[in-house]
């Protein structure tokens, strides 16, 4: 059985959903043509300007975030838009339009002002560009100068610029990429809907500051005894692009591509479930290289296998409805934890849990099995993220038997 | 004292950390349990995940000054580390190996602070005036025992000085351990940062010699005896005062004294010779590595047992086997032949053995099978049956002991005498260099009339204590 991986974003057939968001990796057609060769479906060509544009690059520009000795659990980078200006981006596009016609060839663009988006609009479209993302959303050196995520934290400005490239490009789809730094995103979303733009990106990186060394009292990255705000991305990130995704899916009848912290093809499962179209990576494809998509296909045909699906579209949206407001949530059931003493290595670390960060609801006598209180126990649910056994602490509902999961 | 396997995982620093991030900071944690010492592991363990290297050498330290050495010499695999949660989800946490490095960074970084403060503060923890000030104490060894003794009165105000016999401070470590598993600087930095608290050591100094026993407990209010064991068991083998016949203590103890220009005695004399080891302990294993390192033309350890029985532990026979040393199950040797009548050992006579019914030790008695001797050829014979106890102290002190020859000690360390408590070797027949560690200073407590310790820390609530 073979399942269809293709999806329609904008009029576009990807023949699969995952793509290169728009990066080091899309700063030229040599990399995104070894980027096509290795599976991708699309790339969106690192985000390019008119020739008059300055672009003042600052080194070192990235700076990566350990977690208990993971590397790269996030990346920040400071990194800005490409030093390739639209004239070499022209020849990237035809270039690569005519080796992988079946592939889709985007471009990204940001303008100072009308004139150069349009430009930018017009030169792409005759060079053959299948589809064009806008940046109204870099949080970082483009926003001091009205660019970036300036343009995108702004309704009226998102809506008037997003008109201005919808207007000036006659064949090929817009989309625009929005910031995560702001209060409501769905604004940002509705705004671009207004302007008659085809869908939208979601999310560009989040402004952050990764960390201070203690030695030197620098903030990093260190550049030159000084360092500045970044944009955050990799795994780190993906609760906030989730919940970006969602937000918009669930009120903005716009096509939504996803990116923020995929690194496998479960984490593009989600964002499809969530009512992205495509899957844009970064992080990624810049740690492990331009072969990651192999498991991401391969990953996602299985799932699809596995679960009966017969294409990736039978996927997109379908958690949506499991996300309500609050106030939604159902109240009538109850639940509590259980410790299924099979499986419990008498750690006592759920003890220490609820002890300290819960309700005083887990025993732990001289025989070290963790028991539950079930009067004292609330179902908050902490102690199972605590617990370093699989499928030892669960939570059931209140009245259920032994064994059985609630529902 | 029998040998310890080694730890020789080393790890650096970040991969360290990335381990000690595994840990489950255990309630009431197991490991803890497991190291006689009572290192509060997971105390540690939590420091070294936030680079706390210096916290985390003090939290080592205030169960056991000789963490470093304990670190790459305790059979942590026995201890330890068979007690971690996460063995039952497959992989335990490398205690051994982060004590190691948390020592390692953490005593080198006290040592870049004891220049600008007094050493006194930097690696004490703020030892401040006792209740028990105005007391004094007299150690006899200072080997693990003795040094863990001497500490922790030290540190619970006493007055200190620790007496050994021999030149060189360390017991065991010093004398018995083959170099490659402990580097003695491991040893001396370790005895250098007590000496540096004011424990005062004064080596070359027999007591029951140049110093009475009475006259050490007429002038101090506890005299703690950590004089290990003495000579080595005798086989009870003809020609074992042969020439070429030489105990594994001899013959490790002549490999530790190499100085750079090669190994001396026995030891630096081994390379080209065929070697008999007698024994199946980890001394054995120990005199099996040492000699086949020194390139011996072939190592054969004897054991009249088989694998199954051999006390040596599995780590240490793998590394004897990984060195090239051979082995003769079931077989026991009978004579030691020479050339002539008093002349060098060249030949051992042999006896294979079969297992019979269980005998005292729980282990299937061996027997000699009738007409099944045989010789091996050897130029060197190492006996490795184990130590006595050390019969002059305990004579010069007055003791009780036992059929065997052992002082009688109750479980708090005291001897049969007032003021005189036994720790280590001496008092256990010779056990892990943690356990000499433990007893040291336990009888220290009991000395001290059970205070609780001078040594003053922050009392994180990591391990045994978060109750």
């Amino acid at each position: 059985m073979t399942v269809d991986l293709s999806v329609d974003f904008c009029g576009l057939r990807f023949e699969n959903p995952f793509v290169l968001a728009a990066a080091p990796p899309t700063d030229g057609a040599e990399m995104v043509a070894r980027g096509f060769e290795a599976g991708w479906a699309g790339a969106i060509l690192k985000t390019t300007s008119v020739e008059s544009e300055p672009v003042s690059l600052v080194y070192p520009m990235m700076i990566g975030m350990d977690l208990d000795g993971r590397r790269l659990a996030a990346l920040e980078n400071i990194d800005l838009i490409s030093e390739r200006h639209i004239d070499q981006v022209e020849k990237d596009v035809r270039a690569l339009k005519r080796e992988f016609p079946k592939k889709v060839v985007a471009a990204s663009i940001m303008g100072a002002k009308k004139e150069h988006w349009e430009e930018l609009v017009r030169r792409l479209e005759a060079a053959g560009v299948d589809l064009i993302e806008c940046s109204f959303s870099c949080p970082h050196g483009m926003p001091e100068r009205g660019m970036g995520s300036a343009v995108g934290q702004n309704p009226e400005l998102t809506e008037r610029t997003a008109r201005w490239v919808k207007e000036a490009a006659r064949r090929v789809p817009v989309v625009i990429k929005l910031t995560p730094q702001i209060a409501d995103i769905t604004a940002a979303a509705e705004a671009v809907k207004r302007s008659g733009a085809d869908g939208v990106t979601a999310i560009n990186t989040v402004k952050g500051l990764m960390g201070v060394d203690l030695d030197t009292f620098v903030p990093y990255p260190n550049v030159g005894g000084y360092s500045t705000y970044g944009g955050i991305s990799g795994p780190a990130i993906k609760p906030v692009a989730l919940r970006c995704v969602a937000e918009i899916a669930r009120k903005v009848d716009l096509p939504i591509s996803a990116t923020g912290g995929v690194t496998t093809w479960r984490d593009a499962v989600e964002f499809l479930l969530l009512g992205a179209r495509t899957v844009q990576v970064c992080t990624e494809v810049m740690r492990h290289g331009y072969r990651v998509v192999e498991d991401m296909v391969d990953g996602l045909s299985n799932y699809l296998e596995d679960k009966g699906f017969s294409g990736v579209g039978e996927l997109i949206g379908k958690a949506l409805p499991r996300v309500v407001e609050h106030s939604q949530l159902p109240r009538e059931g109850r639940v509590r934890a259980h410790v299924d003493p099979e499986r419990c290595i008498r750690c006592g670390v759920c003890y220490v849990a609820c002890r300290d960060g819960g309700h005083q609801a887990i025993r732990f006598g001289a025989d070290r099995l963790a028991q539950v209180d079930e009067e004292k126990c609330v179902g908050c649910g902490f102690c199972v993220t605590t617990c370093p056994v699989p499928d030892c602490l669960t939570l059931h509902s209140a009245r259920a038997r032994e064994g059985q999961a609630a529902s | 004292m029998s040998q310890q396997p080694t730890t020789d995982l080393s790890l650096p620093p970040q991969p360290a950390v990335a381990e000690a991030g595994r840990c489950l900071y255990c309630h009431d944690a197991p490991c803890v349990k497991g190291c006689p010492a009572g290192v509060n592991i997971p105390a540690f363990v939590r420091k070294v995940h936030s680079g706390n290297w210096r916290g985390a050498a003090r939290v080592i330290r205030e169960a056991n000054v000789l963490g470093g050495s304990c670190a790459r010499v305790c059979p942590t695999e026995e201890l330890c580390e068979k007690e971690c949660s996460l063995r039952l989800l497959g992989r335990p946490i490398p205690i051994g190996a982060l004590q190691r490095l948390a020592w390692e960074r953490g005593t080198a970084a006290e040592r870049a602070l004891a220049e600008r403060m007094a050493w006194e503060r930097a690696a004490g923890g703020g030892r401040g005036a006792s209740a028990a000030a105005g007391k004094r104490a007299a150690v006899v060894g200072a080997g693990p025992a003795g040094l863990s003794a001497a500490w922790e009165l030290h540190a619970r105000g006493w007055d200190v000085i620790v007496y050994e016999a021999s030149d060189r401070p360390g017991g065991q470590l010093s004398l018995t351990i083959p170099v490659h598993r402990l580097p003695r600087e491991v040893v001396a930095a370790e005895i250098e940062a007590i000496v540096a608290a004011g424990v005062r050591l004064v080596t070359g100094v027999r007591v029951g010699v140049e110093v009475a026993a009475d006259h050490l407990l007429a002038e101090n209010d506890a005299v703690i005896l950590a004089a290990g064991l003495g000579g080595s068991r005798p086989g009870g083998i003809a020609g074992e005062d042969r020439p070429g016949v030489i105990s594994a203590e001899e013959f490790l103890a002549s490999a530790r004294q190499e100085d750079g220009r090669g190994l001396a005695g026995a030891a630096g004399e081994v390379a080209g010779k065929k070697v008999v080891v007698v024994g199946g302990g980890n001394t054995a294993m120990d005199a099996a590595v040492t000699a086949a390192r020194a390139n011996a033309a072939r190592v054969m350890v004897v054991y009249r047992r088989t694998a199954r029985e051999m006390p040596a532990w599995p780590r240490e026979y793998r590394g004897a086997l990984a060195a090239g040393a051979e082995f003769l199950w079931l077989t026991q040797p009978v004579a030691f032949e020479g050339k002539s009548k008093e002349g060098p050992v060249a030949k051992v006579r042999c006896v294979r053995m079969s297992l019979g019914a269980p005998d005292a030790s729980g282990r299937p008695a061996p027997r000699p099978v009738p007409g099944s001797e045989f010789t091996l050829e050897a130029d060197l014979v190492i006996m490795a049956l184990g130590q006595g106890p050390n019969r002059e102290v305990i004579r010069a002190f007055g003791l009780d002991a036992d059929g065997a020859g052992r002082p009688m000690v109750d479980p708090a360390g005291r001897a049969s005498k007032a003021k005189v408590f036994v720790a280590g070797d001496l008092a256990n027949g010779g056990a892990t260099v943690v356990q000499a560690v433990a007893e040291g200073k336990r009888a220290a407590r009991t000395a001290d009339g059970g205070q609780a310790s001078q040594i003053t820390l922050p009392r994180g609530r990591w391990g045994s204590d978060d109750r």
